[in-house]
């Protein structure tokens, strides 16, 4: 699947949810069902800041793709980042650093989250482009 | 008062949000204002916009008068011995800033020691950290027991010949207790030694009396209270206040300046400097009418007292929740929690879908929250505005939300 086939999907998905709670269940249980990282690769070096909930986000550069897994402490956090790497996850650096993410903002997850809970998404949607940029250099 | 007649003065609580009744309860954070503090300020901006204090015209002496006669009202709610007494800041974290600044150049010097709680928000500690760390002081920490009561029988050995200040909260704004200030000042005082109070919380929730309290400085921000935002309140002892050296140099803190030498004026001018906050300091006046209003009236604290029954044996009956800051004595309407499997900031999420607006996280006091052993909390923090049947929807909410999450 493109990766503009894969975010139409997820926007797909998404318009099924009139309710903001049912939209929550949803990103619980992509949360839950996400593998958790390895508590050894939960290094400051990995850790995504935030006033709220942590985010730990870890890559690996294979035939110059890039696979992202990634883990949070709060469970709605982490079934945004589940949501993330099912679109980013596996692409090439060159779709990554040059994609504007709108996709967040389509499904409504940018601007309904708490205004530290959005700027913690754009914290790592930014680490996820930096990371892609330099590995096109 | 009835309830409803308090809350009619507060338009945004008639509102919804999420197609959801707004219930407010991050008032710890800050309070909403009533349309009193509103129309206060609305009248001086569109009616006596002038800069205050120099000018001879008569929208400059109208200005003028609002200002003074705001810092008579402090004076007076404070009961302060006088109302050079009375500094107005920016809010609590500059009152705080302030004070450390001016006595830490006065009186502190290498090796000496400032005693803060555990419990204190960051404008209470950081603002210390930077006088120790200009002077090599060095800080002390205050400890509270396993309930979070602060030891003040501690206090008497944490003190010692190098202690130069102690500065505690009135309540700490995510334990919800109310600290036994009088007895802290007490035992500083045997010693000799002056005692700052953060009365951000504490001036909500208490009626406060600086001369019965005998603090030597309380710092407190308007918007907790009620006020416009950017207004707060440095009250001084008159005694400390001529002893200290300016904060910041400028505009009507002095009394004649030349390039010889400048001398400052008396305070609280001189800790006045630059253009004023002169349209937003006056609304303090309705602020606190409606405050004492409300800490007196017997059917708004027979409400208050009603919420934290209820609120208080809710969430300490509930074996999934604890609560933090447990001691019902002293506890105000404030209370902040953790749940076993759930985290603040998911449970705080789903809960502003409910309506409920709630704080989650540090509450800027990460050296409490290392203390006690968790990230962040949950907090809800009620006000004179909020009601019963608005705490029985926070505590229905609360466990549907954990039930979602767990």
């Amino acid at each position: 699947m493109t990766l503009e086939e894969k975010k139409q999907e997820i926007i797909e998905d998404f318009s099924m949810y009139d309710e903001w709670l049912d939209k929550y269940e949803y990103l619980i249980e992509l949360g839950k069902s996400l593998d958790a990282l390895p508590d050894e690769k939960k290094t400051e070096d990995r850790l995504i800041k935030g006033c709220q909930s942590r985010v730990w986000l870890d890559t690996e550069r294979k035939d110059g793709r890039l696979y992202f897994t990634a883990d949070s402490d709060a469970i709605i956090t982490k079934g945004i980042i589940s949501l993330l790497i099912s679109v980013y996850s596996g692409r090439t650096a060159e779709e990554i650093a040059t994609d504007d993410f709108g996709f967040v903002e389509q499904i409504g997850l940018k601007e309904n989250l708490s205004p530290t809970r959005a700027n913690g998404l754009v914290s790592m949607i930014e680490r996820m482009k930096e990371i892609a940029g330099q590995s096109r250099q | 008062m009835s309830i409803k007649s308090v809350r009619d003065q507060f338009p945004v609580l008639d509102t919804k949000v999420y197609g959801k009744p707004l219930v407010y309860l991050d008032n710890a954070a800050s309070a909403q204002r009533p349309l009193s503090v509103v129309d206060c300020w609305k009248e001086l901006t569109l009616g006596a916009n002038a800069n205050i204090h120099r000018a001879v015209h008569s929208l400059a002496a109208k200005a003028t008068d609002a200002y003074e006669d705001a810092r008579t009202k402090v004076a007076d709610f404070l009961n302060a011995e006088s109302r050079e007494e009375i500094i107005f800041t920016s809010g609590a974290t500059a009152s705080i800033n302030l004070a450390a600044f001016s006595f830490g150049e006065a009186f502190i010097g290498e090796g000496d020691e400032i005693i803060v709680s555990v419990a204190e928000h960051h404008s209470n500690i950081v603002p210390w950290q930077m006088v120790a760390q200009r002077k090599n002081a060095v800080i002390k920490v205050l400890d509270i027991d396993e309930n979070g009561v602060l030891q003040a029988e501690c206090l008497e050995n944490l003190i010692s010949e190098r202690t130069k200040i102690v500065a505690i909260s009135h309540i700490s704004n995510v334990l919800g207790l109310v600290n036994p200030v009088r007895e802290i000042v007490r035992i500083s005082h045997n010693h000799g030694v002056p005692v700052l109070v953060d009365g951000a919380q504490g001036v909500v929730h208490c009626k406060v009396d600086v001369q019965e309290l005998d603090c030597d400085f309380y710092a407190f921000s308007g918007h907790k209270l009620y006020a416009a935002t950017g207004t707060g309140v440095l009250y001084g002892k008159k005694e400390w206040l001529d002893k200290l050296p300016p904060y910041m140099g400028g505009g009507e803190m002095i009394e004649s300046v030349s390039f010889s030498g400048t001398t400052y004026a008396k305070a609280p001018g001189k800790f006045e400097a630059g253009t004023q906050n002169f349209n937003s300091q006056p609304t303090l006046v309705p602020a606190i009418d409606f405050a004492k209003a409300c800490l007196a009236d017997n059917q708004v604290l027979k409400e208050q007292e009603s919420i934290l029954n209820y609120v208080y044996s809710a969430l300490t009956e509930n074996p999934r929740i604890h609560l933090f800051g447990r001691d019902r004595a002293s506890k105000i309407p404030l209370f902040s929690v953790a749940v076993e499997g759930a985290h603040h900031e998911d449970l705080a999420l789903i809960m502003d879908k409910m309506g409920i607006a709630l704080r989650s996280g540090q509450m800027c006091a990460e050296p409490l929250m290392d203390r006690l052993g968790v990230t962040g909390l949950l907090r809800a923090s009620f006000a004179p505005y909020n009601t019963l049947e608005e705490a029985e929807y926070f505590i229905k909410s609360l466990n549907r939300a954990i039930d979602m999450l767990i």
